[in-house]
């Protein structure tokens, strides 16, 4: 019995030790494999397939980091996380990198000793109802049942906003996205609260999608990105970089297409830096040159991993919107390469 | 054999400590105990440091923050502006509601069922074992879902409520709707409130609740006195006095009163805008996890009070048999009161079993204290460590008290051994 209860302590200590940190790179190298931090489930942004494969627009940040260090898309070990484990999968050195549809938030990036690398999505609170309720409107929902993922601002912005309005309503929590739309399609709740996006998303996967409809008020601002742990800046720089490189990639319009020849031909000095023909960038952060060029040979460009995952050719059909580029008049602009 | 000189000790060696017996299992558990204490003080200190690695520290200033989020089930008043404090109290009397109300239907369910399996009846013992064998051998967890879904699947959402075509109607005189999410149930009214006594920190309780409690209980004490003399006279002469009328004048008419004083009638729920209001809203989450808890300690508690009564000899029940006794007084007379010593200490166990069982709440959307401080609030403020830590304790003390009160329990019925 005492041996059992030491061995027990022994093996709980062991599990909790070889968390030390530092250097995410080298681990993420020696591994030969990057722990990616996703959605259980969220059609376009993460979900696995019939086969296995996960894909989705979140999944596309994973596959091109993946690319960047290890120089292979496909090394990559999805951890599914919900909105309550998320968080404490990254801090306690579960996954290297968070690609999680997780909203940009000063607590969450100060006190929760996360870093957040960049907006890959910006985003915004809605509400999703039935068509037959006869709801066009946010403010209509005095009294109503609403289903709320959990550990997620949404959670607050809701309890806000129905204080803000002074209106009553009647929370059911929900763990997941696939319980919010069980709860969501059996009639427990009226409406059902994510972010406009993840609506969007939930309602492509309905067997009747032209009965639901998603209200015009958007109640929150929700910047989506990736993020890494607070402490390790070199590895935030590396994914953070990435992003933009994306990002940057359909700017100068290198997509993965026109990549190979672009690399050669290209005589634009801002291409040549991020394909790395000239100046070697990618030192600078522990990598080879031409680790941009992998990373948009991954899935493409920003525009071509919106577009396949949830742009307005898809199921999901969401508008660029914000989340076009600056010079079309949205919020995505990459920091300068050089 | 007391002069003859004992041999002379032989000098210690290093060696003894292995090989003589008499040191020998001193010698495991010093070492025992030195590991066990390394390994104690390796997991603080590695959570020390890697804390400090994260740059997290310990503290528990976050239960004073804001919680901004709300609750669905409030036994006492809270807002989305209260503490994290406040919410963990919400959330902790949750889990008191689910497992009182849990430990006393498993109890009544599990004394029933232990007595009818050991029923004469072939069909009815049978049908209890089938009981007894499908809730625990099954786990809790699939229980309280599967409960939950028929909640929600198959009752109608309050919308078929409405209109003149309703596809469902009320029951109980049009007092109690069933809907998939919670069962809308009458809720007390008065027309002569008295107002209610302020416990500060916006804890309310109602004159007319309290003028009750007393009522009824000090009804019981007057009704337990007149009980024991009725029992002396009885003793005294042979002839029992009458008692229900001095009964009925010391708690049915003063209650009677209580009503029409502060004019205490039903008001039905009804169904405005999404939802039934006006009544109360028992939520499916809670319905389904009480269900749940109760049917599966149930089948536990039902082995144990099967067994605590074969546990009594056989004699026993032949000789109150004997004296005349029925099946049914000799079962409340003779056995269970022997048997209640085999049951109590085990039964204990149940109740700390089902108190943690009610963990699982969040299964089924019930902000217990797993819900509010070991979900949303450890997930919004980030501070895991804490949040786990207070919660283990709080646990802890609820299983200790929950011990302490069933061993004095158990030490008054207990059978007086002279």
């Amino acid at each position: 019995m005492r041996k059992t209860v030491f061995l027990g302590t022994v093996a709980a200590a062991s599990m909790v030790a070889g968390i030390g940190m530092a250097d995410t790179l080298a681990d993420v190298k020696a591994r030969g494999e990057l722990n990616c931090g996703v959605n259980t489930g969220l059609a376009g942004f993460a979900a696995p397939d019939a086969n296995g494969n996960w894909t989705g627009f979140d999944v596309a940040i994973c596959k091109a980091v993946a690319a960047a260090v290890l120089g292979d898309p496909s090394k990559v070990k999805y951890v599914p996380t919900t909105g309550q484990t998320r968080f404490t999968a990254l801090s306690s050195g579960e996954v290297d990198v968070l690609a999680r549809n997780s909203t940009w938030t000063f607590s969450r990036d100060t006190d929760l000793r996360l870093d957040f690398v960049g907006v890959n999505y910006y985003d915004g609170q809605g509400f999703m109802v039935r068509k037959d309720l006869g709801v066009t409107s946010a403010k209509e929902l005095e009294g109503a049942t609403i289903c709320i993922q959990t550990g997620t601002t949404t959670e607050l912005n809701l309890a806000d906003y129905f204080r803000a309005n002074n209106m009553n309503y009647q929370p059911v929590n929900i763990d997941s996205n696939a319980e919010g739309e069980q709860q969501y399609m059996a009639g427990a709740c009226d409406a059902y609260t994510t972010d406009a996006s993840g609506l969007a998303a939930t309602r492509a996967a309905f067997a009747d999608p032209e009965n639901h409809i998603i209200l015009p008020e958007i109640i929150s601002k929700e910047p989506l990105g990736p993020a890494v742990r607070h402490g390790d800046s070199n590895w935030g720089d590396i994914v953070r970089w990435t992003l933009y490189a994306l990002i940057a990639a359909e700017e100068y319009g290198i997509t993965s297409k026109n990549i190979e020849e672009l690399a050669k031909s290209s005589q634009n000095p801002e291409v040549q830096r991020l394909l790395g023909t000239t100046d070697n960038l990618g030192a600078m952060i522990g990598l080879d040159a031409e680790w941009a060029k992998r990373a948009i040979l991954a899935s493409g460009n920003y525009g071509e991993i919106f577009a396949a995952n949830i742009g307005e050719q898809t199921p999901i059909g969401l508008a660029r919107g914000l989340n076009a580029q600056w010079t079309q008049g949205g919020l995505m602009y990459a920091m300068p390469f050089r | 054999m007391a002069d003859v000189s004992a041999p002379a000790e032989p000098p210690f060696r290093l060696s003894m400590l292995i090989y003589d017996r008499r040191y020998r299992s001193m010698t495991f558990q010093v070492i025992v105990f030195i590991l066990v204490m390394a390994a104690a003080w390796w997991l603080v200190n590695n959570t020390i440091r890697n804390l400090a690695v994260l740059g997290k520290d310990f503290n528990f200033g976050f239960l004073f923050q804001r919680a901004g989020y709300d609750i669905p089930q409030t036994p006492i008043p809270y807002t989305s502006d209260d503490t994290h404090l406040r919410a963990t109290i919400v959330g902790l009397l949750n889990t008191l509601i689910v497992s009182i109300l849990g430990c006393i239907a498993a109890t009544v369910l599990g004394v029933a069922v232990g007595v009818a399996r050991l029923s004469n009846n072939w069909l009815f013992a049978r049908l209890m074992t089938v009981f007894v064998e499908a809730f625990r051998n099954m786990p809790l967890l699939l229980w309280i879902l599967i409960i939950y879904a028929i909640f929600t699947e198959i009752l109608p959402p309050p919308n078929a409520y409405r209109g003149e075509d309703a596809t469902a109607s009320m029951i109980f005189f049009d007092n109690v709707a069933l809907t998939n999410r919670y069962t809308a149930i009458p809720t007390l009214a008065m027309t002569n409130d008295p107002g209610s006594l302020d416990l500060g920190a916006r804890i309310t309780f109602n004159w007319a609740t309290i003028a009750f409690v007393v009522v009824l209980v000090g009804g019981w004490f007057v009704r337990r006195a007149i009980l024991a003399w009725a029992q002396r006279v009885q003793d005294a002469t042979g002839l029992r006095p009458r008692t229900w009328v001095m009964n009925l004048a010391v708690m049915t008419v003063p209650s009677l009163f209580l009503i029409f004083w502060f004019g205490l009638h039903l008001e039905a729920p009804e169904l405005r805008g999404f939802n039934f209001t006006g009544g109360i809203n028992v939520q499916n989450g809670l319905v389904a996890l009480w269900l749940a808890l109760t049917l599966y300690t149930a089948a536990f508690i039902a082995e144990i009070v099967r067994a605590g009564i074969l546990a009594v000899s056989k004699g026993q029940t032949e000789a109150a048999f004997a004296l005349g006794l029925r099946p049914r007084r000799t079962m409340k007379l003779v056995i269970l009161p022997q048997a209640l010593r085999v049951i109590i200490p085990p039964l204990i166990s149940q109740y700390l079993n089902l108190t943690k069982n009610s963990s699982l709440a969040i299964a089924v959307g019930y902000m217990d204290l797993r819900g509010t401080l070991g979900g949303t609030t450890l997930n919004q403020t980030g501070r895991e460590l804490e949040a786990i830590v207070l919660m283990m304790a709080i646990y802890w003390a609820l299983s200790m008290i929950i011990s302490a009160g069933m061993n004095i329990f158990n030490a008054r019925v207990k059978l007086k051994e002279r």
